[in-house]
């Protein structure tokens, strides 16, 4: 999927229009794209670079996404997996604008809370709610909290 | 609106208040017929005798009334239904809804679609805010809560008093001592979260160990089903049983709490000494569960 060229760097099929998502912590290129709620019967052209040098950060993955512009709020939780991610928006094959990601406060309908007992885990009609803290995820409704492996709970 | 969730959404302030007004209405220092004008849905969907009577003996203490269906009607009102649209519902003809649901985070979502005050009576293994409201009530009766030393006894893994008695002990500057049997200890993140709080934590593991520094014992009933066998929860359950002889060289103003029921934590002839304060604890539900729903429908 990727092709390296020694003398210009990385060249991953470029894109027109869509967005780039840059400097992934190697091996979390797929759990970001779970966490976007893009799955492998998505529409979009997707391309996933995974364990590529990085001047930087020794090892990274890359995504691109052909013909969709992420939003904040759609972006930050990638922060949670991911917390040097760049999003790099592409218009007419140009970088027009690059943000870093941050995490968000409150996280709705991400994560599922890992309690059966949890009345986000029934038919009712509410959406998963965490608070981020610094020791991890708590659930507004029960009171969990999700200390680790937080990829593993992405809805 | 105002709604009595989980005792995280207080701060030691509004507890001290809620604790006041119980107050009031406990020495009858109250207009009658306050809440002459209001009905109150107690809904629940789970069985639970006394939480139920304390809140209606409550409602009509304060001139209100309330309707109710309990744990056998409720399963067929939500017959396929969700509980966010039963409560929509009756909130349309109450002012005020007691809550008592198995899933935890139930009264948190109750709160979210009533058009009405919610109250939290117990959400499965999660908070019961007037219980904890009752338990600090009934200690302030005789003492100031700020810095006694309080032992948590029994299933603190599972027992959802206990934790939620903790929690609201911390905004006290109290020391609290956990005994609790192996594998029924208290989890390592609600520890965590008591000591963020600034709480000092000692966990000790027999009674005999830290009864004599105690101002108050908290015991919590240990459940027959935490046990593999018979043989391992009796083993358990006797070498936890408080007895006359544990109560030598206490402190003298040592207070025995339970939230009731107990199943065999407290040996019956304990109930004959003064350090048992029980069944006082249980009928201070009344006058807390007045405030609370004085607070919400005033
Ligand atoms: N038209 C494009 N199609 C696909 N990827 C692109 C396109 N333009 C830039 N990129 C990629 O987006 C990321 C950010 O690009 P850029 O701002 O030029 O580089 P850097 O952040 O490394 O200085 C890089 O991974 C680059 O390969
Ligand atoms: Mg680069
Ligand atoms: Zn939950």
């Amino acid at each position: 999927m990727s092709t390296k060229d020694p003398s210009r760097g990385l060249l991953v099929s470029p894109i027109r229009n869509g967005t780039v998502i840059d400097h992934i912590t190697a091996g979390e290129a797929l759990n970001v794209l779970r966490i976007l709620g893009i799955t492998g019967s998505t529409r979009e052209c997707l391309s996933i670079a995974t364990n590529v040098e990085s001047k930087r950060m020794g090892k990274k993955d890359i995504v691109k996404i052909e013909n969709r512009e992420l939003r904040t709020e759609e972006v930050d939780r990638i922060a949670l997996l991911a917390p040097q991610a760049k999003i790099n928006i592409i218009r007419d094959y140009k970088v027009v604008e690059k943000k870093g990601v941050e995490i968000p406060e409150v996280l709705k309908g991400v994560v599922r809370c890992p309690n059966p007992g949890c009345i986000t885990n029934t038919n009712e009609p509410v959406e998963s709610t965490f608070e981020v803290l610094p020791k991890g995820l708590h659930c507004l409704y029960c009171d969990w909290l999700i200390k680790d492996d937080i990829a593993n709970h992405i809805i | 609106m105002y709604h009595i969730i989980s005792i995280r959404d207080f701060e030691r302030r509004d507890l001290d208040y809620l604790l006041d007004r119980a107050q009031e209405f406990d020495t009858g220092d109250y207009r009658p017929g306050i809440l002459d004008d209001k009905l109150v849905a107690l809904l629940f969907f789970e069985p639970s005798t006394r939480t139920r009577m304390s809140f209606a003996t409550a409602m009509a203490r304060l001139g209100g009334r309330s309707i109710g269906v309990d744990s056998v009607e409720a399963s067929s009102i939500v017959k396929g239904e969700t509980l966010a649209d039963t409560i929509r519902v009756v909130g349309g003809y109450v002012d005020a809804i007691v809550l008592r649901h198995p899933k935890e985070g139930a009264a948190r979502l109750a709160s979210e679609f009533a058009s009405v005050p919610v109250i939290n009576a117990g959400d499965g293994a999660g908070q019961h805010p007037s219980q904890t409201l009752l338990d600090l009530y009934t200690i302030r009766q005789s003492m100031p809560i700020d810095g006694i030393d309080v032992g948590l006894l029994g299933d603190l893994r599972y027992g959802r008093t206990a934790h939620s008695l903790a929690l609201a002990l911390s905004l006290y500057g109290v020391t609290l001592h956990t005994i609790a049997p192996g594998g029924l200890e208290m989890p390592a993140n609600i520890a965590l979260e008591l000591r963020e709080r600034g709480m000092e934590v000692v966990e000790h593991s027999d009674v005999q160990e830290a009864i004599r520094d105690l101002d108050v014992l908290y015991v919590t009933r240990i459940q027959r089903e935490r046990f593999p066998d018979s043989a391992s929860y009796y083993n358990v359950a006797s070498s936890y049983r408080i007895t006359p002889d544990h109560l030598a060289g206490v402190k003298d103003r040592l207070m025995i709490l339970h939230p009731l029921p107990r199943a065999g934590e407290i040996d019956p002839a304990v109930d004959r000494t003064p350090y048992a304060r029980y069944f006082e604890q249980a009928s201070n539900g009344v006058p807390i569960r007045m405030a609370l729903l004085h607070e919400v429908m005033k």
